[in-house]
């Protein structure tokens, strides 16, 4: 169905035809379509992983709005009468009891209470993987740093999303999870004691925690992402999407299929797809069943308690931790068990946050780049981003260092100090590795674009030696491996008064850091050159 | 600054990925050389299968209505099952076929719908790529300029910059004014709760009897074999109207009896405890979760939430994780008729740190 009006109507106007004239002459829709309607979007299956971010959103969002017209977001104590049998006279919160009867006195209840919660993993885990694209392709770089940011921070409020909506039902996990935040947050310096009387609206768990919770997570937060998401569609209008490199392929151009109808088409079922794929998932595996865990009580626990995976890594940087990590100075408890993992987990978020910083003021190029590197061409930085990963991951994987243990029939204590040597090594070996392997990539690319490809075909010369014959790249090919820049170190010269600045030999030892190894894309000399073509 | 960086003159005539527009600005350390190749241009067009045999046309085209009737079909099917699998029967099982075959009507609804939309685009419709021309977000100097003038037209005839008394008492009252804002959220807490008095005491005073969580039953020291562990709350909060569950959290005990030579008690505490039957709090020192694991030939507690080992033969003392202080113990007694009593509060907080806490 096209809604795209007619400059000159036909004589006899479609149902359709007429509609777009009458909405168009109270719109200007006219001149929105026109100017997106052909618009070129460039295709790659990794830039999928975003538009999974934003249809789960969707899913998340229209299923959500369903749980709120049944859940009630109260402490008050019920004897719980639903038609769950085993909990049945059980006393707990309303909130939890509105829980159990969506999952077990509305029919399809369960089925959108789990599509919600399968939901929103993929929508935490989809926008990792799509920030992780972005840092691999340096898809930041300039004039895309602001929609980074504004996509970190969407990262950030997912967590806080999902870390909320786990909490409402007030069941046994999310309450020992609400007592982990109370915890942590007593152990905060100065503001701690008070900071946990306010969010629980005295001691803990209190009867507020959950009615504020459920104002920011169905009201504060997700205006806040809508509000986000917006704007990070509208930077990707504005920018234009990137594309990787390829022939006919430049700085300027944006190449792909128009929106309409080919990638209308495409994502809108793609859509659909993602929306089935959560549906699918909803109605065959079972997410967070509370009835095995019952009503919050503060005595109770179960072994092997899981958060949520992507609370993960800061309920593992809190258990690396080793003992003694308190101490009282000026009469004060100082909780380095706490501080330590707020801070560095702090630190490690704003490192990412301003990285496309760091890395424009270390090349110092101001020109736009709309061509995403392959990751082995900026070798460094794919390197740190290794590292990034690796560092999460062990954090990530001491959040089950329990279940490790009892699964591999492993000591606790192994289990705690292999994880704490590969949070704090490990970023190390997977950045030596991984730089290794970049170069090692380009290193492959220069000798197939210099001597062509093995084909496999073998030939006997006339003095009888045995040679296979090297095939060469046709243009095409030779493009996508040679249409890269690489960057060489900052040489340090004084300034206009003859100064050296330590910010200017900073950059200067960073830059040698980032470009010191430094794999040439090869040059057309170098071909013409033949065999010599080594640099 | 970029000393090094190439200037603007030497890439100009070298850089042919980047457009003239483009050529003023620094391009940092990047090493541009004249001697790159050409960008060969798009490639020939491949054409599908789609588009040379009108048989796999057709056949796609039958994939494609056939995906979205089956789709009409999965919703059909996903509303028939919400009539069709009740589960008002009380029985679990029922409501495990509602949500699958709900589920699995809406999954074929929506794959349908969209695997049949891909395809089309796909295979079907017209296989073309357009290139869009590309600009320099900052816009052309011409609009640079004209939004400079906006600026300067604006600030000349507010004074903004020149009336330097009127815009700095507006900056400070737009910094001050949010603050009676911020001081409402006190509200969040009660105004009459102190809450280091709060954090320091517990529910627990002398001749509070020991009592089985969750029954409340009073336990007699009699009951209490070596080797046994008991989940512990005191006396009464069974019954408390308000906040059972805030003393709950921390007045929570663990009463275990061990071999009283195998009970290596601090010099002053020896009467804390009643023939190797020892209580401690169950609230973790680390951030609060109950230490609820006990594993009875080691006497070792183990929180589940970080690990944090507690030692009880040793008066509690943190033997691995990220915990820090032993798990605060409750001096404990036998009243006449033989029940086990406290006998007095925890001589200091008990559960997680705090600032205030020494």
């Amino acid at each position: 169905m096209s809604t795209a009006p007619s400059a000159t109507a036909p004589q006899k106007r479609s149902f359709t035809a007429a509609a777009s004239v009458y909405v168009n002459e109270r719109t200007s829709v006219a001149g929105f379509v026109k100017e997106l309607g052909r618009k070129a979007f460039p295709d790659h299956w990794s830039f999928l992983l975003g538009e999974v971010a934003l249809f789960a959103f969707v899913v998340v969002l229209i299923s959500g709005t369903f749980l709120t017209f049944f859940f009630q977001a109260s402490m008050a104590e019920v004897h719980y009468d639903g038609s769950y049998v085993p909990l049945k006279g059980v006393e707990m919160s309303v909130a939890m009891a509105s829980t159990l009867d969506i999952s077990f006195d509305i029919r399809g209840g369960l089925f959108v209470r789990q599509m919600h919660h399968w939901g929103a993993l993929l929508f935490v885990a989809a926008i990792g993987l799509h920030m992780l694209r972005i840092f691999f392709t340096g898809a930041f770089r300039k004039p895309r740093e602001l929609n980074w940011v504004i996509g970190f921070i969407l990262f950030i409020l997912a967590m806080a999303e999902g870390f909320t909506g786990y909490s409402l039902p007030d069941d046994l996990l999310s309450g020992n999870g609400l007592r982990i935040i109370d915890g942590m947050v007593k152990g905060i310096p100065l503001i701690g004691t008070w900071t946990s009387f306010l969010i629980f609206g005295g001691e803990f768990p209190g009867t507020q925690i959950v009615g504020r919770l459920y104002t920011l997570h169905i009201l504060l937060l997700p205006a806040l992402v809508v509000a986000l998401v917006a704007l990070h569609l509208v930077f990707v209008v504005v920018h234009k999407h990137t594309q990787y490199a390829g022939p006919g392929k430049t700085q300027q151009n944006a190449v792909g299929p128009p929106i309409l109808p080919i990638y209308a088409a495409k994502a809108g079922g793609f859509f659909f797809i993602v929306f089935g794929v959560l549906a699918l998932i909803a109605s065959m595996f079972t997410i967070n069943p509370i009835w095995n865990y019952g009503p919050y009580d503060p005595s109770p626990v179960s072994a092997g308690t899981q958060p949520d995976w992507y609370i993960g890594f800061a309920d593992g940087a809190l258990r690396l931790i080793p003992p003694g990590w308190e101490f009282v100075w000026l009469d004060r408890t100082w909780s380095f068990n706490i501080i330590v993992p707020l801070v560095v987990l702090g630190g490690f978020i704003v490192t990412v946050l301003i990285y496309p910083f760091i890395e424009a003021w270390v090349k110092g190029d101001k020109r736009e780049h709309h061509i995403v590197d392959r990751p082995r061409n900026a070798p460094t930085r794919t390197a740190i981003g290794a590292a990034g990963v690796t560092f999460y991951a062990g954090l990530w994987a001491a959040a089950s260092s329990d279940i490790l243990a009892t699964h591999f029939w492993l000591t606790m204590e192994g289990v705690i100090h292999a994880l704490q040597a590969t949070v704090i090594i490990g970023p190390f070996v997977a950045y030596f590795i991984t730089k290794r392997v970049c170069l090692a990539l380009q290193k492959k690319d220069r000798e197939i674009v210099l001597h062509g490809y093995e084909s496999g075909r073998i030939v006997k010369l006339p003095g009888g030696e045995f040679i296979e014959v090297h095939q060469p790249l046709d243009e095409y090919e030779r493009w996508r491996l040679v249409s890269y820049e690489s960057y060489e170190p900052l040489m340090i010269r004084p300034n206009a008064r003859g100064k050296i600045t330590v910010g200017q030999r900073l950059r200067a030892a960073i830059s040698r850091w980032f470009f010191e190894d430094r794999i040439a894309p090869v040059t057309k000399g170098e071909l013409e050159a033949g065999h010599d073509g080594h640099h | 600054m970029a000393q090094d960086d190439h200037s603007s003159a030497e890439i100009a005539a070298a850089d042919s990925s980047h457009a003239a527009h483009d050529s003023a600005v620094s391009p940092g350390t990047a090493v541009i050389t004249a001697d790159t190749f050409e960008n060969p241009g798009f490639p020939p067009h491949r054409p599908r299968v789609t588009d040379e045999d009108p048989k796999r046309e057709k056949r796609a085209q039958r994939t494609v209505y056939t995906l979205f009737y089956l789709s009409i079909l999965g919703s059909v099917w996903a509303i028939a099952a919400y009539m069709l699998f009740p589960m008002e029967s009380n029985n679990v099982g029922d409501v495990r076929l509602n949500n699958m075959f709900i589920g699995l009507g809406a999954t074929l609804a929506l794959f349908g719908i969209g695997f049949g939309a891909v395809h089309w685009a796909k295979s079907i419709m017209t296989d073309v790529e357009l290139a869009d021309e590309r600009h320099p977000i900052g816009g052309s100097p011409e609009t640079q300029a004209a939004a400079a003038k906006v600026f300067a037209d604006a600030d000349r005839e507010s004074g903004f910059t020149r009336r330097a008394a009127i815009r700095n008492s507006l900056i400070g009252a737009l910094l001050v004014f949010p603050l009676p804002a911020v001081v409402l959220f006190r509200g969040f807490a009660p105004q009459d709760q102190i809450p280091v008095e709060l954090l320091s005491h517990t529910m627990w005073k002398k001749g509070t009897r020991l009592a089985l969580d969750p029954s409340g039953t009073p336990i007699k020291a009699a009951d209490v074999t070596i080797g046994s562990a008991f989940h512990v709350i005191p006396e009464g909060l069974t019954e408390l109207e308000h906040g059972r569950l805030e003393e709950k959290a921390k007045a929570a005990v663990l009463l275990m009896r061990l071999n009283p030579e195998e009970l290596n008690e601090l010099p002053d505490r020896e009467s804390w405890s009643y023939e190797g039957i020892v209580a401690y709090s169950k609230i973790c020192t680390h951030v609060g979760c109950p230490v609820a694991l006990y594993e009875q030939h080691t006497h070792h507690l183990l929180c589940p939430c970080h690990q944090s080992q507690f030692d009880v033969a040793n008066h509690c003392e943190v033997i691995f994780g990220p915990a820090k202080r032993p798990l605060p113990q409750l001096p404990i007694a036998v009243d006449d008729e033989g029940y086990l009593i406290a006998q007095s509060d925890f001589t200091e907080p008990v559960g997680p740190s705090f600032w205030e806490r020494h």
